[in-house]
């Protein structure tokens, strides 16, 4: 096996496949960020070119600070996923551990209904969430967005989170609570540290689709005060015309943030594999 | 440290019973083995001494205390797990002082129970380190110690060295039982394993789908199994068994297998006539010029012993010789059990021991 690892033509085809597949990957991204440092002209007439001096220009970047609170929805977008997300992975853990742990009657029936939403896309619900938040008096709010987000992510991390909480042995749980531990401490305290990298699995699965939902922004909080990044950004589309600089900008300063909570969350991946296992 | 009390006490998953209605006590300061084969109930029976399965029906009592509606952490016990089941992200000191904290004890007298129970396990040296980077015969002293600095009034063991290679086993089997000289806390041990149970054991119960078969001393139910499940079970290889009828008259019984008489000891079940199943010990045979004809099929040397299994018709027979003979696949022999080493089981299903001796001291 050691043989064929080091055999250089294996090495190499490898590295080849993995490149094409970054390069393939990363050239739209590549493609925004030339762009948003262009003039208008120079996106049109040579779109892959990089910027030079000619062409070099940060209008599009002035024209988001500008216009509208960027920042305001920057710190919408990050409010909601942030608060998703942990409301995700602390109801989507606690469902998991009581499904994987107790034996109660139902306890499949239940995991089956859990599971279902992964089925079903909650965008069906639409109109039935609209009305619900309308009569909460939810609408325009983060928090009518938090919720449905929580919603939509809570299925796939039962499931998820379920099959590895099997996987924690019952002698550890068991030793907990002979030391006296009650079931909130075994849970925080010896369950969670073992399955964290499939809670970062989760948090990453959940997290893009989150932050670049356009959807229910638009409907559930479109207000100048609740505006999400992704929706925010759409001011620059029109029907007739569309400012493609400050789109391009937009896009390029949505990227960052998205990128450093997936850091975070890739190193606790990473961290939770290699970190001491049981036995 | 306290005498343990489990009065017909039965475990009931849905409508199926597991634990049928279980009766015994063990004394104080005793190592109580319960031994049998996988799914017998003896590792279930263990969880609801601990508390960590409900009890179905029937008492369990600690110090004479019924712990029946207790919680674990209540019961004044402490358990040692088969796959060590350490706090992964605490040092060895901190997971041996972790129960003891969570009870809100002193912090010199946590360290000195810490430091005491180190120094007995050899562990003195590696209480910072962490579970991952301890060896396994290591990590199995580490939650000896978890148990001992508890100083319960019962140690629960469930099959702690099934996890360990051959070597460390037998070298961990005394450590526990020196341990428990030293200690004296009443222990009940789960082991699936026959040996461990021969070897640590002041008493064993023997337990089958449920049921006990038999409680004793190794020795007694080495030399008197109660039915045919003990006698197969405890030993190893385990006991021969052969269909017979009982005949001859009067005061001298023998017991006919196919032509071949083996005299057999007076007793109340033996009744000429009657279709029996002889026990006989792999090293209770001997070669003799006449008795049960048998053809070699395989020879095992172990170095200080040889097993023989042969065929006596469609019957298996292992011998086991301390003499170095040297058999052919295939060579006829003759094999007689020395005197007085034949148990009688009834042939029906129970086996129900009948008479005969087995012991060297017996009769």
């Amino acid at each position: 096996m050691n043989k064929a690892r080091r055999n250089p033509l294996n090495l190499f085809a490898a590295h080849a496949i993995l490149l094409t597949w970054t390069v393939v990957a990363l050239f739209p991204v590549f493609v925004i960020l030339i762009n948003s440092f262009k003039t208008r002209k120079a996106i049109f007439r040579e779109p892959l070119a990089l910027p030079d001096a000619d062409s070099f220009s940060l209008i599009g970047y002035q024209t988001v600070l500008r216009q509208g609170d960027f920042f305001g929805y920057f710190q919408n977008s990050m409010i909601v996923t942030v608060a998703s997300l942990f409301f995700i992975l602390l109801f989507g853990a606690m469902a998991a551990f009581a499904l994987s742990e107790y034996r109660f009657r139902g306890n499949t029936l239940m995991g089956l209904y859990l599971a279902l939403g992964i089925m079903i896309p909650i965008r069906i619900g639409t109109v039935a969430i609209l009305e619900m938040m309308v009569a909460l008096d939810l609408v325009n709010t983060l928090a009518a967005l938090i919720l449905v987000y929580t919603a939509q992510g809570l299925p796939l991390a039962v499931f998820i989170l379920s099959e590895f909480m099997r996987g924690v042995s019952d002698d550890l749980k068991n030793a907990g609570r002979i030391d006296g531990l009650s079931e909130y401490v075994i849970f925080f305290r010896l369950v969670l540290p073992l399955v964290r990298p499939a809670m970062a699995t989760v948090a990453v699965f959940n997290m893009i689709p989150i932050w670049n939902d356009l959807w229910f922004p638009l409907i559930l909080a479109p207000a100048e005060e609740t505006k999400t990044l992704t929706l925010g950004s759409q001011v620059f589309i029109g029907q007739f015309v569309t400012d493609w600089n400050a789109v391009l900008s937009a896009l390029s300063m949505a990227i960052l943030p998205a990128l450093i909570l997936y850091v975070i969350f890739s190193r606790q991946l990473i961290r939770g594999i290699t970190s001491g296992a049981v036995k | 440290m306290a005498e343990v009390t489990i009065r017909e006490v039965r475990k009931t998953y849905g409508a199926m019973e597991v634990i049928h209605g279980l009766s015994f006590d063990i004394a104080d300061g005793e190592f109580m083995v319960l031994v049998g084969p996988s799914g017998c109930g003896k590792s279930t029976l263990l969880r609801m001494i601990a508390g960590l399965e409900e009890i179905s029906a029937g008492t369990i009592a600690i110090g004479g205390r019924v712990v029946n509606g207790l919680p674990p952490s209540k019961r004044d016990i402490a358990m040692v797990f088969q796959n060590y089941a350490l706090y992964p992200h605490k040092t060895v000191a901190a997971n041996m002082a972790f129960s003891l904290r969570m009870r809100g004890m002193d912090k010199a007298e946590i360290e000195r129970r810490v430091r005491d129970a180190a120094a007995i396990l050899g562990l003195t040296d590696y209480l910072d380190r962490y579970p991952r980077a301890l060896s396994g015969g290591q990590r199995q002293r580490v939650a000896m110690g978890r148990a001992i600095v508890r100083d319960p009034q019962v140690f629960l063991f469930d099959e702690p060295l099934s996890n360990l290679d051959a070597k460390l086993r037998v070298q961990m089997r005394a450590e526990i039982r020196e341990l428990h000289q030293r200690l004296r806390t009443t222990t009940v041990y789960v082991t699936h394993d026959q040996i461990e149970a021969m070897t640590m054991a002041d008493r064993i119960v023997v337990m089958n789908a449920g049921h006990i078969e038999q409680i004793g001393a190794p020795l007694e139910l080495y030399d008197r199994p109660a039915n045919r499940f003990v006698a197969g079970f405890i030993g190893s290889p385990s006991m021969n068994f052969i269909g017979a009828r009982i005949a001859g008259e009067g005061g001298a019984p023998v017991a006919d297998i196919g032509g071949v008489n083996l005299p057999l000891e007076p007793g109340p079940g033996i009744e000429p006539g009657r279709e029996v199943v002889l026990g006989i010990r792999p090293e209770h045979l001997q070669l003799a010029d006449s008795g049960i004809a048998v053809t070699v099929a395989v020879v095992e040397p172990t170095g200080s012993e040889t097993h023989v299994v042969t065929r006596h018709g469609d019957d298996e027979i292992v011998a086991v010789f301390r003499e170095r003979h040297r058999f052919g696949v295939g060579q006829k022999l003759h094999l007689r059990p020395a005197p007085g080493m034949i148990h009688v089981f009834d042939a029906g299903p129970g086996g129900a021991r009948l008479g005969g001796q087995g012991g060297r001291d017996a009769g």
